[in-house]
Parts: C-alpha cells; sequence; structure tokens
C-alpha cells in the first residue's frame, strides 16, 4: 500500500466520520426553575423589613425594602403593599429591654451576623407576624437579615492589558500583580413568613462581594446595588419560576 | 463440517447484525419524529418519542441524549441527569453531549443548592 493510498482511506475515513458527527440540530431551550414557594395562595405580599449589620453609611432595611418593592411591583403574580418598613430592631430592643447607643458611623452596632442573634428571636414570633398578617389582610411575608460590610482583601489578581507587538499590532495579555483590594460584602438571609398563620414558609441565604483597587473611591451605596443585583434574580425565582435561556444539540 | 460451522456462525452474526440494523432504524425513526416535534416546542411529545427510542435501542447514545434535553425542558430534572448520564455512558467522547450535560448540571446543582438551603 502506497503512502498516497494511505492518505486517500485516511480522508475518505475522515470524511465519512465528520458527516456521521454532522447530524445535529442546535435549539434554542428556556429551562424552567421551579419557584420554592407555591404563591398561589396569597394575593398580596408584604415587604416588612430586615434586622441590619455591618457598615451604617447606608441604611440598608430601609433600601433593601424599597428595592424589593419596586422588583416585586414589576411581577404580575402578588399585589405589593405600600408600608413603611418595619423597624425590627427597635422593636427587639423594646422586648429585650435595650437601651440602644447613640448612632456612630464609625463602629457599627452590629458588626456581623452574630451580634444580629439576641434579636432574630422576632422570627419565630409567631403571633407577632400573625398580627401583622391580620392588619395588611393576611398577605405573604417578607423580611430577614440584611448584612452589609466593608471587606479588604489583598492577594494576586489577573488583569488583561495591552501590548503593541513587533509588527505593531496590539495583542491583548493577562498579567497577574500583587493587589490590595478593598469592597462590600452583602449576605442577605430572606425570611418568608406565612402572614395567615405567622410560620415561617422558606429561608434563602446569600454572600456576595464587590471588590475595587484600594485607590478606587466606590460609595457603599452603588456597590450595595451592584450586589443586590446580583441576589435579586433568585430572590425572584424564590416566588415564580424562572426560565434560563440556552441552547442544547439534538442528535440523531 | 468445519466450513458447515463456519458457515453457520456467519449466518448467525449476519442475522443478528441485521436484528439490530432494524432496531436502530425503529430507534432513528422515533428519534427523527422527536426532533421534529422538539422543534415546535411539542417537549412532552419529543420526550415521548426518545422513550421510545431508548427502550427499542438502549445502546443508542443521541436517544439518550435528546432525552435529557428532553426532560430538563419539563423540569423533570432528576430524570435528565439519568438520561444524560446514560448517554455519556454508551459515548463518553462525544463532545456534544458533554456539552449539554455541563449546561445542563450549573442549572441542576444551582436547583439543588437552593433546595438544600
Amino acid at each position: 500500500m502506497t503512502a498516497r493510498t494511505v492518505v486517500a482511506i485516511a480522508s475518505l475515513a475522515g470524511a465519512v466520520s465528520l458527516s456521521a458527527c454532522s447530524s445535529f440540530y442546535e435549539i434554542a431551550v428556556e429551562t424552567p426553575i421551579q419557584a420554592s414557594i407555591d404563591v398561589g395562595a396569597f394575593q398580596r405580599v408584604l415587604v416588612a423589613g430586615f434586622l441590619n449589620a455591618g457598615t451604617q453609611t447606608i441604611d440598608a432595611n430601609t433600601e433593601t425594602a424599597r428595592l424589593l418593592r419596586s422588583q416585586l411591583r414589576n411581577r404580575q403574580e402578588l399585589r405589593v403593599i405600600e408600608a413603611d418598613a418595619l423597624a425590627l430592631v427597635e422593636e427587639m430592643d423594646e422586648r429585650l429591654g435595650i437601651t440602644p447607643p447613640p448612632l456612630d458611623e464609625e463602629t457599627p452596632r452590629f458588626p456581623d451576623a452574630d451580634a444580629l442573634a439576641k434579636h432574630e428571636a422576632i422570627f419565630e414570633d409567631r403571633e407577632f407576624w400573625q398580627q401583622i398578617g391580620e392588619e395588611y389582610q393576611e398577605p405573604l411575608i417578607v423580611t430577614g437579615t440584611v448584612v452589609f460590610s466593608e471587606v479588604t482583601r489583598s492577594g494576586i489578581v489577573s488583569r488583561p492589558q495591552t501590548v503593541v507587538n513587533a509588527q505593531g499590532i496590539d495583542e491583548y495579555r493577562t498579567i497577574r500583580e500583587y493587589r490590595d483590594m478593598r469592597g462590600f460584602a452583602l449576605s442577605p438571609r430572606f425570611i418568608f413568613i406565612d402572614g395567615r398563620t405567622g410560620e415561617t414558609l422558606h429561608t434563602e441565604s446569600f454572600h456576595e462581594e464587590a471588590l475595587y483597587p484600594a485607590s478606587q473611591n466606590t460609595p457603599a451605596l452603588s456597590s450595595y446595588f451592584e450586589l443586590m443585583d446580583r441576589v435579586l434574580p433568585s430572590f425572584l425565582n424564590t416566588l415564580s419560576t424562572q426560565k434560563i435561556r440556552g441552547s442544547r444539540v439534538l442528535l440523531k | 463440517m468445519r466450513i458447515t460451522i463456519w458457515l453457520l456462525v456467519t449466518f448467525l452474526v449476519g442475522v443478528s447484525g441485521v436484528a439490530h440494523a432494524d432496531e436502530r432504524d425503529d430507534a432513528k425513526a422515533q428519534v427523527d419524529f422527536g426532533i421534529t416535534v422538539a422543534q415546535s416546542g411539542l417537549w412532552k411529545e419529543a420526550a415521548y418519542r426518545w422513550e421510545r427510542a431508548t427502550e427499542i435501542d438502549p445502546t443508542y447514545g443521541a436517544a439518550w441524549n435528546n432525552l435529557g434535553v428532553g426532560y430538563e425542558q419539563l423540569g423533570r430534572f432528576d430524570d435528565a441527569r439519568r438520561a444524560y448520564e446514560k448517554a455519556l455512558e454508551v459515548e463518553p467522547d462525544n463532545t456534544y453531549i458533554r456539552n449539554n450535560y455541563d449546561s445542563f448540571r450549573e442549572i441542576y446543582d444551582r436547583q439543588n443548592r437552593r433546595r438544600d438551603r
């Protein structure tokens, strides 16, 4: 068998295998992700307010309640009750007989989630939530904790860099360098309560971080919205079925 | 005598080959029809056709792959995982199946993480 014959046979085999592989159909798909809670029993939703910890440069309770309300208003499933966010920290302070310390922006009263432990007892108080439910015509109640805190990290980061090669053409290279980074971390825990019974239906926790070069001055509020943007799709998916668009290959 | 045995073995191998080819043809017809209806968004019917195809020929990797896609679209994630994994068992080197499976696993794992919380 000559080399030419071998090449011809190999080409033929290649062509045959290629034609065998070409029996495929790419198809657009929308994969449904089921909601975690069946909201069929509710007509309204009340974003009641949150226990907040971490930096006090923003009011995480009010901002979170406002943002979730506006997001829920865009959905058709439930009517959003317009009401001010409950001051859950003050409610628990009163119950626990605690006199809150004077506001100090430098040192937060609740630096992290652990510091909220005593106050979290409010989520177990079924009578309290049932009473809120009665007041607002038995809605689905959204509450929980929001920890928004400053973080600093140092380490090796990768970033693209443009260089001009010998032919005078721009090329991109990834370079690795040591950097000090500063930013914010957001850890919300959403608790969904049945306004008819005061019972907790579902709980969901998230953690997101956004880091920027230490030299960059990013406002806390803008970072908060950036982080909430990442959390919102999953939050909304708790209440309604979401479809994830993509493509798959069908084979013959 | 030796020639007779050889001829008999050849005949039997040929017959079984033909039988398998018939099975594959029947399964292929189901797969083709499933693809046609899937392209019109009729995923329930498509999944039924691919189920039939895998029953007729359990060694048909394409049918298992398509069944995985079909189950995924019907929200039957555990069944989809099993179908994709069967497809990869039959055709471990098929990159189309591997890519479908990887894309599916991203969603499947996310869903399970939510369930575990």
